[in-house]
């Protein structure tokens, strides 16, 4: 990512600091002015923005792609993010004119196709992974997860349970759980983990009780750890009239060899923009396709694809439903890369996906551990958890400044101070695609930096010098909020 | 599988790691284990992939025909520029931008949107995006309830149907009661009815859409806002269709002290309904309760300029469940397709955007009209659709237009009992004259065949 030295100072100038006015790009044929079809009144004065020719626009964001760094850049080790390659031929799908140009309010038997992928897309999710059905409404998992305490809510109403307001959380867990709960007005009770990163039997019976309304797990956790009594945290969170929710981050390690239904879970979400390989995009858009055992199915956000005599429809009139939770029935352009993700994989391929993240996982997990302490030394899954205490309490290197240091060596930075419960922690998810020389030379790099922060740590503390900035300023950038560009 | 392990790779690497087999490293205690067959549809090689969806679009026959469908999306042209710079790998294969200093490419580019919906609405501040209009409505809705501690909220019956229901399903969860406002024979909000609800004080919100859902311009006028300001509830505008930003006048200078949008209509496909684009904006006072992401900027260790995520301690990864909302993953991607968009056309590539929708709808809107038994159901200022009254079952009409190859528009009796003989109709950029005499014949049509035969 080298630039010329003027920009290395000034960095890029913005599209606004760009162009001249009359220095328009001819699109469309020329048009009467607005005051020709509407009263003055309602019109707009003014419309400052800027103009540029259609080639200094595309070398503008040219260079911003260039500053930037994706999975085709380089390794991207982030956990929980399940940065896997992105397979372009689903980008292709996706784009065609059939799918893309396909207006959401087309009737039913003119989009027949469409209904089918989500038809398909939806009986394999709940043949995956153990739920009676699925809906695709949701926009992101965090979005699947809000939509899933909103049908606990409804679910314990029916019941005359509204008495139910305490949903369970390990301190493990994404902040997006507690962050979901609390939006619907249930209170959220941290569950701690015991001396192996899992939740207890014991601990969880303390929490239990007539107001419990739901538990919400991830399985592996967040530590990359396989929580082995997920059965019996199940049947006594059920036992308290309890319902069991399953965040699927981290779903990339677990298919063909157990399934949320299997454990016991009632409510899952999938990230599909993490196990079925859809682009992240900077961060999003998302899709969090969101599964229910039977009893819940009538609860599901609308609108439902439903078969009947070979005829796909979108079933909007179902009275127990919590309603729809987004503008329109779905991320389809994301369901279309999801299914072919599922067509390139079939059953046996999904199993071979699990099989060698979790590989990948557990050998960079012994590499590391021969230069950082790994607070959890055993048998992880699709990721695991390294921490920089060690080094911080004997070198004042920080996990931050180990991150920095991998940007300059060409490498994104794990998940970092994440999970909470490992003071200076690495996360780190190398997933399926990532060859064995990739995480060969990763860990040289991160062994590299780890002795030099024992030699030089202020050559640490500097990181990154090899990027276009160095580190920045965050606690300025909040205290002084500077969020766009004014004339 | 996309996965590049070489049998003597995996060997290689169980012999590092100590462990036997796969199976061994992936083993779940036995009563969890998977037993059952698995039911997902078959293994494909690549180019059968694509023939499968060949099979799947061309069972997609509504992509042919002539189309007066938009009710909250918009089929507008979008220059190829956009997908050639947004499909750059290292903009579609990056994760939200954790790390700055490797980042600063697509932080800019966030910068660039937050500025042009500022400009585009003339609010202080927008986020980096929401999921859709929808949710951005209903997360506005939140921000004004914590800004005034209030549990009531008020939308207009003219706003999109969908976005209301969207709002009811959150307010439902919140415990918030959500009243909705009539709308005139004018096809606009109640503004008698505005004041009189706001009047006691209760509501932290009151919403109205512009142009609403059936396309007509509608907001306060400045006696409703004064009713509005005073009762201490927060004015929220909703932007369905974006383009008409650059023709109306702002929702700022009407009062509106939120903006929720849908910013599809900047080069993003309709594609079945997603992914689009929300966003919010919203004045200076409401900055600490704007949810999602926020690029700010600021300088890095050697004084140059440079950008971050910012304001983080709202979000859910740092204050957990007391976070302004729980989101996380937004739409960056779109986001950027929008920024693109509006970095191509400029100010005079907009502003022509704008009159040609306002130039077709109302070729089209004057066409339908001609039609004998047709006539337009409102008469206020609209942008690029309207409503067309047909004086029968609309459905059943639009069932005849369909047999000639036409999409008619949105058959407003699926949202409205009262308005069931009426069409909501479209024009954009991309509808053609062609287009609109062949609907034009076809109403006459199917309107001279009594219905049911």
């Amino acid at each position: 990512m080298s630039q010329p030295a003027s920009e290395m100072s000034d960095g890029v100038p913005l599209i606004f600091e760009l162009g001249q006015k009359g220095r328009a790009n001819r699109y469309f044929e020329d048009a009467k002015p607005l005051e020709t079809y509407l009263p003055p009144s309602v019109l707009r004065e003014e419309l400052p923005l800027p103009e540029n020719s259609e080639l200094d626009v595309v070398r503008h964001y040219t260079r911003l792609s260039q500053r930037t760094f994706g999975i085709d850049v380089g390794f991207y080790p982030l956990g929980s993010c399940t940065m896997k390659y992105n397979p372009r031929v689903n980008d292709a799908i996706a784009a065609r004119r059939e799918f893309a140009e396909l207006h959401p309010y087309t009737p039913d038997e003119l989009a027949q196709g469409a209904l089918q992928v989500m038809y398909e897309l939806e009986r394999s999710l709940s043949s995956l992974f153990g739920m009676a059905a699925f809906s695709l409404n949701p926009s992101a998992g965090a979005h699947a997860e809000l939509a899933a305490l909103l049908i606990a809510k409804k679910y314990f109403k029916d019941r005359g349970e509204t008495h139910r307001d305490k949903v369970i959380v390990p301190d493990t867990a994404h902040g997006t759980n507690p962050a979901s709960a609390a939006m619907c007005g249930f209170h959220v009770i941290s569950l701690p983990s015991d001396s192996r990163g899992r939740v207890s039997v014991e601990e969880i019976r303390k929490v239990l009780g007539p107001d419990t309304a739901v538990c919400m797990m991830t399985n592996p956790n967040t530590l990359g750890l396989f929580e082995e009594q997920i059965a019996q945290i199940a049947a006594e969170v059920h036992a308290a009239g309890g319902l069991m929710y399953y965040d699927g981050a981290n779903a990339n390690a677990i298919m063909g060899y157990t399934r949320p239904g299997d454990m016991g879970f009632d409510l899952m979400h999938l990230n599909t923009h993490k196990t079925f390989t859809i682009p992240h995009g900077g961060g999003g858009a998302g899709h969090g396709p969101l599964g229910v055992a039977a009893y819940l199915v009538d609860y599901l956000p609308t609108p439902v694809v439903v078969a009947r005599d070979g005829e796909f429809a979108l079933e909007f009139d179902r009275p127990k439903s919590i309603g729809p939770m987004r503008s329109f029935w779905s991320n389809f352009a994301h369901a279309v890369r999801a299914l072919a993700y599922l067509y390139a994989n079939g059953e046996a391929g999904l199993k071979r996906v699990s099989q060698l993240a979790v590989l990948n996982a557990n050998y960079l997990r012994v590499k590391v551990a021969e230069f950082l302490e790994t607070p959890y030394p055993e048998t992880c899954r699709h990721e695991f958890v390294a921490s920089a205490q060690r080094l911080k309490k004997e070198h004042g290197v920080r996990a931050l400044d180990l991150a920095k240091a991998l940007l300059d060596r060409g490498y994104m930075a794990p998940t970092i101070y994440f999970p909470l419960i490992v003071p200076e922690s690495l996360m780190i998810e190398p997933t399926e695609t990532e060859s064995k020389e990739t995480l060969d030379d990763f860990a040289a790099a991160l062994h590299g930096i780890v002795e030099t922060a024992k030699t030089n740590p202020q050559e640490l503390f500097d990181a990154p010098t090899a990027t276009v900035v160095g580190r920045v300023d965050e606690t300025r950038a909040a205290r002084q909020p500077d969020l766009r560009w004014r004339a | 599988m996309y996965a590049p392990h070489t049998k003597r790779d995996v060997e290689q690497m169980l012999a590092a790691i100590g462990a036997a087999s796969l199976d061994e490293l992936l083993r779940v205690p036995d009563d969890v284990a998977l037993k059952e067959k698995l039911e997902i549809v078959p293994q494909l090689p690549e180019y059968l992939i694509g023939r499968r969806f060949e099979h799947f679009g061309a069972h997609n026959a509504g992509v042919g025909y002539r189309s007066f469908l938009g009710a909250g999306a918009y089929r507008h042209y979008a220059p190829p520029a956009i997908a050639s710079l947004a499909m750059r790998g290292e903009f579609l294969t990056a994760y939200t931008p954790y790390q700055a200093e490797v980042s600063q490419g697509y932080l800019q580019a966030i910068y660039e949107w937050q500025t042009y919906i500022c400009l585009l609405t003339g609010m202080d501040i927008a986020n980096a995006s929401v999921y859709d209009g929808a949710t951005a409505l209903a997360e506005a809705a939140i921000m004004a309830l914590h800004a005034t501690g209030r549990q009531k909220m008020l939308v207009s019956q003219a706003a999109h149907p969908n976005y209301r229901a969207v709002l009811r399903t959150y307010c439902d969860g919140l415990d918030v009661a959500l009243d909705e406002l009539p709308f005139t024979a004018e096809g606009t909000t109640d503004l008698q009815a505005v004041e009189n609800a706001v009047a006691g004080g209760e509501y932290a919100a009151v919403a109205l859409q512009s142009p609403n859902f059936f396309g007509n311009v509608d907001t306060l006028n400045a006696q409703a806002l004064g009713a509005v300001r005073e009762a201490g509830t927060v004015p929220i505008a909703v932007v369905a269709e974006a383009l008409s930003l650059a023709a109306l006048a702002t929702p700022a200078s009407w009062g509106a002290q939120i903006v929720a949008g849908e910013a599809q209509s900047f080069g993003v496909p309709v594609a079945y309904g997603g992914p689009y684009a929300g966003f919010i904006a919203a004045t200076q006072e409401h900055l600490r309760r704007i949810p999602g992401r926020l690029v700010g900027k600021t300088v890095d260790s050697g004084g140059r300029s440079a950008y971050v995520l910012t304001l983080q301690a709202r979000e859910q990864h740092i204050r957990r469940e007391r976070a302004t909302s729980n989101i996380c993953t937004n739409q960056a991607h779109c986001a950027l397709i929008a920024t693109i968009y509006l970095a191509l056309l400029g100010e005079s590539g907009l502003r022509t955007a704008a009159a040609l929708n306002l130039a077709r709808s109302r070729e089209l809107a004057t066409a339908v009209a001609n039609v004998s038994g047709v006539t337009l159901k409102h008469s206020a200022p609209f942008f690029n659709e309207f409503v067309a009254d047909v004086h029968q079952p609309a459905a059943a009409v639009l069932a005849k237009l369909r047999e000639r190859g036409i999409l008619g528009g949105v058959d407003l009796g699926r949202f409205y009992p009262d308005l069931s003989s009426c069409i909501l109709m479209t024009a954009t950029e991309l509808t053609t004259t062609a287009d609109i005499n062949a609907l034009a014949a076809a109403l006459k049509e199917s309107l001279h065949v009594p219905a049911g035969v």
